[in-house]
């Protein structure tokens, strides 16, 4: 499934993600993330962003994520949330 | 060489708590007479007559925090000289001192020594740009290096909020009045040479630093921002989860059977460290409970105390907010002392020996109980000992209180990224997900765990919650060249600080 | 179980979520309805659905307030909460009606995902017309085990003015009271608004505690430990407690059918009381 519309979901307090979805004209997923704690956990934050997009199905977006140190659990409920938005 | 915490330090590696040597100090310099003549008007001028040679050592004091004016108006002016490879041994230095920076570019400063270093000048540092290596002391042992001549100061630049023609200072007086300038007087003793630089030049009657350490008086504008002065963190934490480790923590500490008639106390200036007081506060006057004193840096929280007769004494190393300062102006059971008789390692007597608590924060914990307030954990300068390394050897208890994990990075580590306080001198963790006591204390641990309902577990437990939380972060080695060294009271290294990669 | 306090956590905050387990309070409410904004009830429901899944919560009760019957997305809420098993769903505005739509789409649910725990229900009273129904409400559900009165919507219900003294609520809270007993359901009370005012809240809270409530809901971390010392046994209430338990042992052991002490007789309904305060002081850890 390609992301058609753009959406977002999450803020930028602390512990918290901000999540921006977006259409990809070279129809593959493409993330790209900022985040307070890049040096510790930045692979981690796009593997579960990666398996996040996988389970909704989505195989084409412009994934943007400015991290404040959200758990997992955080980050994969706001990449739902977007997607979700986007879809409706 | 590896030291006794298993780093790889140069010079005299950290061996352990070791038995204390008595050591004589050098003796002062000769005395100066008490003279009219000694001051100048123009700083610009005054500098250009200076001996100023390559290599010097040039201190400076922080009472002024981030309101400083004195060390960048005395700096820029020394550069004008032509100067190079100087050592500025200032005892802490904040982001105001952001003009340093392209000295430290242009090789005019080349070594730092200082016991907390903020802002510009510690990412210069941490990026490599210092020529030499940076040398980050304890407040305690800042003292004792200079006093000893380990530390051989030639010129002593001291910001005077108040000053009389004779050279008589005092911090209690002025427009940028700061209350105490105990982190000053063992440079005004032992350098070579003392400069005064005051906006405030009046009659002191009761000076700190007396006429006879003082060389030069210089008169200039302003020596500094009263608004800088006080620190940006004194605010009790109003976030629920640091009153929440608040509260365990007055409650360990009343449950150790120390809380009573006669108890010592310190307490950082952190949100979590202020609000033990306030526990502590309203815990002593239910009980009737009265200490003897409170020392090191004092907050209007402190001053609150001693008014409501909580202690009988303050000792006060640093004044961090105006309360402070109008408190020692009248009340004499609020004291001021010296770096050395707070934190001098050879004076048995100092104040952090007689401490029972202390209230400490951290960056880093690690599970033999080490911690960094040095660096973050990506190794970047953002801080030093200042008096943690001291306190937390000479308390009793020396209890170390934050939150177990917020935005993602967990304050119980496996090892810590630089050391600033080893962990032999370290007693509790208090966190919002459990209490950790050192393994040592197990008859303590023991009678908690009988009559208390407090969260004892090992550190190990906080670690591992905390990772269940966080996730396993990635470690990165950092192989850059050594920048810093974090010293210990006793002089010896404790471990090195690397340069950090800025390519990101 | 243990159940003194229950504070209400705004859903959609991912920093509050996960201090949930450590703030003191025996149990938590995530809330979806009033304190999360219309355009972004979908992202909490997420959250929370998330946040219950993954984190560990200790023995603190884990509650969800979902929106009500008349709003929209109360299904959804439900879709997505039930399965992650939380300790209770939380019925706003609660009248029979709803409970049983609510309970029969709750059903479904559990039938659909095949659940192996059903999920029990906490109400909140907070029309006239549910405190006037609060007994056919209570007989409709036995999932129900905790009635929360809400005085806040109650009064505005009534168009009357709420005040700190709360006598407007007073036949509210009787009936709470006396209905949630009849059903064996406990009794909670309604927040305290005035965050700052420690001595108003344990005012307000004795006063529900005197009327039969034994829990109080709070809006703020610093309102717990208050809540607790109002509804916690006192030191001389557990020792004259075990003293009575340890007469009747006595009195067991040697045949005696009923005795007295300090010359006053000891009858069933005392020492059951007495029980009763023994359990919650050992519950609460004041009594090891």
């Amino acid at each position: 499934m390609k992301i058609e519309k753009p959406a977002q979901a999450g803020t930028l307090e602390s512990n918290d993600i901000y999540v921006q979805i977006l259409p990809n004209p070279k129809e593959e997923i493409e993330i790209r993330l900022k985040s307070v704690v890049m040096l510790q956990f930045g692979k981690q934050i796009r593997q579960v962003a990666m398996q996040t997009l996988n389970e909704k199905g989505i195989t084409s977006c412009i994934l943007n994520l400015e991290d404040k140190g959200a758990l997992d659990y955080t980050i994969k409920a706001r990449i739902e949330s977007a997607v979700e938005r986007s879809l409706c | 060489m590896k030291n006794a915490l298993g780093r790889d330090v140069p010079g005299h590696p950290y061996l352990g708590l070791q038995p204390i040597e008595r050591i004589e100090y050098k003796q002062i310099k000769s005395l100066k007479e008490d003279r009219k003549d000694k001051v100048h008007y123009d700083l610009e001028s005054f500098i250009k007559t200076l001996p100023l040679e390559d290599k010097m050592t040039l201190s400076f004091h922080h009472h002024l925090r981030n309101g400083d004016f004195v060390m960048n108006q005395v700096m820029a002016e020394v550069a004008k000289s032509g100067v190079k490879n100087l050592t500025i041994c200032a005892s802490s230095i904040f982001p105001t001192h952001a003009p340093l920076v392209s000295l430290i570019e242009q090789k005019t400063i080349t070594k730092i020594i200082a016991s907390y270093i903020s802002g510009p000048v510690a990412d210069a540092i941490s990026e490599g740009k210092l020529e030499d290596v940076c040398l980050l002391q304890t407040h305690g042992y800042r003292a004792t290096s200079i006093m000893s001549d380990e530390t051989s100061i030639d010129i002593a630049f001291i910001a005077a909020p108040a000053c009389s023609p004779e050279g008589n200072i005092t911090g209690s007086m002025g427009p940028s009045g700061c209350g105490v300038l105990g982190y000053a007087i063992a440079d005004a003793w032992y350098a070579k040479r003392v400069v005064a630089v005051t906006d405030f030049l009046v009659d002191v009657l009761v000076p700190e630093i007396p006429a006879c350490c003082v060389d030069d008086v210089v008169k200039v504008d302003r020596i500094g921002d009263p608004d800088g002065i006080v620190s940006g963190t004194t605010k009790i934490t109003r976030d629920p989860v640091g009153l929440r480790i608040a509260k365990s923590t007055a409650e360990l500490m009343k449950a150790t059977g120390l809380l009573k008639n006669g108890f010592t106390f310190q307490t950082g200036a952190g949100g979590i460290s202020l609000a033990v007081a306030k526990e502590i506060h309203a815990l002593c006057l239910n009980e009737n409970i009265k200490g003897k004193f409170a020392s090191g840096g004092i907050t209007s929280y402190l001053v609150k105390m001693l008014e409501d007769g909580v202690f009988e004494e303050l000792y006060d190393v640093q004044c961090f907010e105006l309360d402070a300062v109008e408190s020692i102006k009248r009340n004499p059971n609020h004291h001021k002392m010296s770096a050395a008789k707070y934190a001098d390692i050879h004076d048995p007597d100092n104040i952090v020996n007689q401490l029972d608590f202390v209230i400490l924060g951290a960056t880093e914990i690690d599970l033999d109980f080490n911690v960094n307030v040095t660096t973050g954990s990506d190794g970047r300068i953002m801080g030093g000992s200042g008096g943690h390394a001291d306190t937390a050897y000479g308390a009793k208890f020396a209890i170390i209180v934050s939150k177990l994990v917020s935005s993602r990075i967990s304050v119980v580590v496996d090892q810590v990224t630089t050391i600033t306080t080893p962990g032999g001198t370290v007693d509790v963790l208090v966190t919002d997900r459990g209490i950790a006591i050192h393994p040592r204390h197990q008859a303590l641990i023991d009678h908690l765990k009988a009559t208390t309902n407090l969260p004892i577990v090992e550190i190990q437990t906080l670690y591992q919650r905390a990772l269940a939380l966080t996730g396993i972060p990635e470690k990165t080695q950092n192989l850059g060249r050594i920048v810093a060294l974090s010293q210990y009271r006793d002089g010896t290294i404790l471990d090195v600080i690397r340069q950090i990669d800025t390519a990101e | 179980m243990l159940r003194r306090s229950a504070l209400f956590m705004p859903g959609n905050n991912p920093a509050m979520l996960l201090s949930a387990p450590i703030l003191g309070s025996d149990c938590i409410i995530f809330d979806l309805e009033d304190s999360v904004s219309l355009n972004q009830k979908d992202s909490a429901r997420l959250l929370v659905k998330h946040a219950i899944e993954t984190l560990d919560f200790g023995s603190v009760e884990v509650v969800v307030r979902i929106n009500p019957v008349s709003s929209q997305g109360w299904k959804q809420d439900l879709r997505e909460i039930v399965p992650v098993y939380p300790d209770a769903i939380m019925i706003p505005k609660a009248c029979k009606e709803d409970v049983e739509e609510i309970e029969r789409f709750i059903l479904e649910i559990e039938e659909e995902k095949q659940l192996t725990k059903k999920v029990k229900l906490m109400i909140i009273v907070e029309t006239a017309y549910g405190i006037e129904t609060i007994v056919e409400t209570l007989r409709c559900s036995r999932r129900i085990e905790c009635v929360l009165l809400g005085a806040e919507d109650l009064t505005t219900d009534l168009g009357i003015k709420r005040t700190k003294e709360g006598y407007e609520i007073d036949y509210a809270r009787a009936k709470v009271a006396m209905a949630a007993r009849a059903f064996s359901v406990q009794a909670m009370d309604t927040p305290f608004t005035d965050v700052e005012d420690t001595e108003g809240l344990v005012k307000d809270t004795l006063h529900a505690k005197s009327l039969g409530f034994s829990a109080k809901a709070c809006i703020h971390p610093n309102q717990i430990d208050a809540i607790h010392a109002v509804f916690d046994p006192t030191q001389s209430e557990i020792d004259s407690a075990i003293e009575i338990l340890e007469e009747r042992d006595r009195a067991l052991s040697s045949g005696l059918g009923v005795f007295s002490i300090h010359g006053k007789m000891i009858d069933l309904p005392v020492i059951q009381r007495a029980q009763n305060i023994v359990d919650l002081a050992r519950k609460t850890g004041k009594l090891k």
